[in-house]
């Protein structure tokens, strides 16, 4: 019973939620505050958050949970290690986007992993950003990893510094950091439009050695092009996962997994109902309104 | 063309052949168009923040439209600045966990009803072959795609096996479209290098020829 507490809550959760649509939608004149035709949405987000909540209750029990080599991220500490034998810095750039969007919220966690590692090993890390928020969300989470590996002295607020609000500002003030500093490591986490080939082949002509992760495919055959390692899609959300092997984290990753294993089920069993005449409503489950 | 015209050419084409310079080897002409555009722009912003969030968002729904709960997100900006004193640079967190709570649990309705169920349902098709060997085609292509890049991102067991050959098919399919995605872009890239290029020889070309010739 006690193990699957995590799951009644989440189900308590949905059904007070249920009970203020419902007062919510008796009170307004309009069609009504829950909407009937989004119930397929809301039944995957259950399924997932339960998915979820268990693998997190088993990661956090001691079980151990696998996950595959990811090649991109194996190779982030050791370019750190790179970087201190050179005595050069490393360069995280979290993506130029604010952090309301997911991306950026991905890059920032990954940003607290690689600031562990270079606090471990004394390296110098730089990190502009182009929001005043990612600013201070970076801030926060290079401050704590100095703080876990034991070194809050070596913490300089500087190392997260507002660069540019201009895309192409940011973009040309950074590429003077990379040949002005030649860092020994690039890393570029989170989502990159124009400026991304820019950048990597600036950080390729200088000399780094450059680790890229972005779920913008159409970038990311940029960063393939010109960067030593790339992390494409949802390897940029696993990520925080893999480095940080945190339960919550860990939870998330395997909740994913099974998610995309309903979603192959979903449209094999569509495709097949469809192929003998009688998948319509199969389908019309499906429908996003 | 008068005055002012030939000055805002001039000024664009100083501006642009400096960044090009880059090209060659950082330079101080590259230094000082690099400092004059994020200066500038940090100023911009500034400004449009001040504008088009601050007050006409803000202030102005507040009081000309009397939506007084608008003082709420702006307390939460008020909060940041917390960052300047120490000692109190904790209230600010309460700030960025507002967003980035919020976000993710945006995220997650918004993607799934906008994204991932849309495109499980334009997934299933009909593989029955009385549409024709085209119709045929184009529907196996889209599933086998669609299942085997999925699979590729299956990080539960290690890509050996039958897993290991669909993750396969999977990459290559990623890279097909990575391929499209290049070479679309360069095409765009291209488009714009021509426009400056354009610029330079027509514009700052046209400027030179009145003023010397």
């Amino acid at each position: 019973m006690n193990r699957l507490r995590p799951v009644w809550t989440l189900l308590l959760g949905l059904l007070i939620t249920l009970l203020l649509f419902t007062v919510a939608s008796a009170q307004t004149e309009s069609d009504g505050a829950f909407r009937v035709d989004r119930l397929n949405a809301l039944i995957f987000m259950a399924l997932f958050s339960i998915v979820i909540l268990i693998y997190t209750r088993w990661a956090k029990s001691g079980k151990k949970l696998f996950i595959r080599k990811i090649n991109g991220l194996d190779e982030v500490e050791e370019a750190v290690g790179r970087a201190t034998e050179m005595g050069k810095p490393v360069l995280f750039i979290p993506g130029l986007q604010e952090i309301d969007e997911i991306e950026t919220i991905a890059a920032i966690s990954i940003l607290g992993r690689v600031a562990k590692i270079t606090a471990r090993y004394d390296t110098p890390l730089m990190v502009p950003v182009r929001y005043p928020m990612v600013m201070a969300a970076g801030q926060e989470v290079v401050e704590q990893a100095y703080i876990e590996e034991g070194k809050p002295d070596a913490y300089n607020k500087d190392i997260v510094r507002y660069v540019a609000g201009e895309q192409f500002a940011f973009t040309a003030t950074v590429n003077g950091i990379m040949m002005r500093d030649r860092p020994a490591t690039n890393i570029f986490m989170g989502a990159f439009f124009a400026e991304s080939l820019l950048l990597a082949e600036t950080g390729n002509a200088a000399g780094s050695i450059q680790i890229a992760g972005t779920a913008q495919p159409s970038q990311l055959p940029f960063f393939i092009a010109a960067c030593d390692y790339t992390l494409m899609g949802e390897e940029l959300y696993a990520a925080s996962a893999y480095l940080s092997h945190e339960p919550l984290l860990l939870g998330g990753l395997k909740g994913q997994d099974w998610m995309k294993i309903i979603l192959v089920l979903s449209i094999l069993i569509g495709t097949i109902l469809l192929s003998f005449g009688v998948g319509d409503w199969f389908y019309d489950l499906y429908k996003s309104v | 063309m008068s005055f002012v015209e030939h000055l805002q050419i001039w000024i664009a084409a100083f501006f642009m052949l400096s960044l090009f310079s880059f090209l060659y080897k950082d330079n101080p002409f590259y230094k000082l168009a690099e400092h004059i555009f994020a200066g500038l722009s940090a100023g911009y912003y500034i400004g449009l923040v001040w504008h088009a969030v601050i007050l006409q968002t803000m202030i102005n729904p507040m009081i000309q439209d009397g939506k007084w709960w608008l003082f709420i997100p702006g307390l939460l900006g008020v909060m940041m600045f917390s960052r300047f004193f120490k000692g109190f640079h904790w209230i600010s967190r309460y700030s960025l966990a507002f967003v980035m709570g919020n976000t993710a649990g945006i995220f997650l309705l918004s993607e799934l009803h906008g994204k991932v169920i849309p495109q499980v349902q334009a997934t299933m098709r009909s593989v029955d072959p009385s549409q024709g060997f085209g119709g045929l085609l184009l529907s196996v292509i889209i599933i086998t795609g669609v299942i085997s890049t999925l699979l590729y991102f299956y990080f539960s067991k290690e890509h050996k096996g039958l897993l290991g050959g669909v993750a396969k098919l999977g990459i290559w399919f990623i890279m097909v479209s990575f391929g499209a995605h290049f070479g679309y872009t360069v095409m765009a890239r291209i488009s714009l290098l021509i426009g400056q290029v354009q610029f330079l020889i027509f514009d700052w070309g046209g400027s030179i020829q009145q003023i010397f010739f």
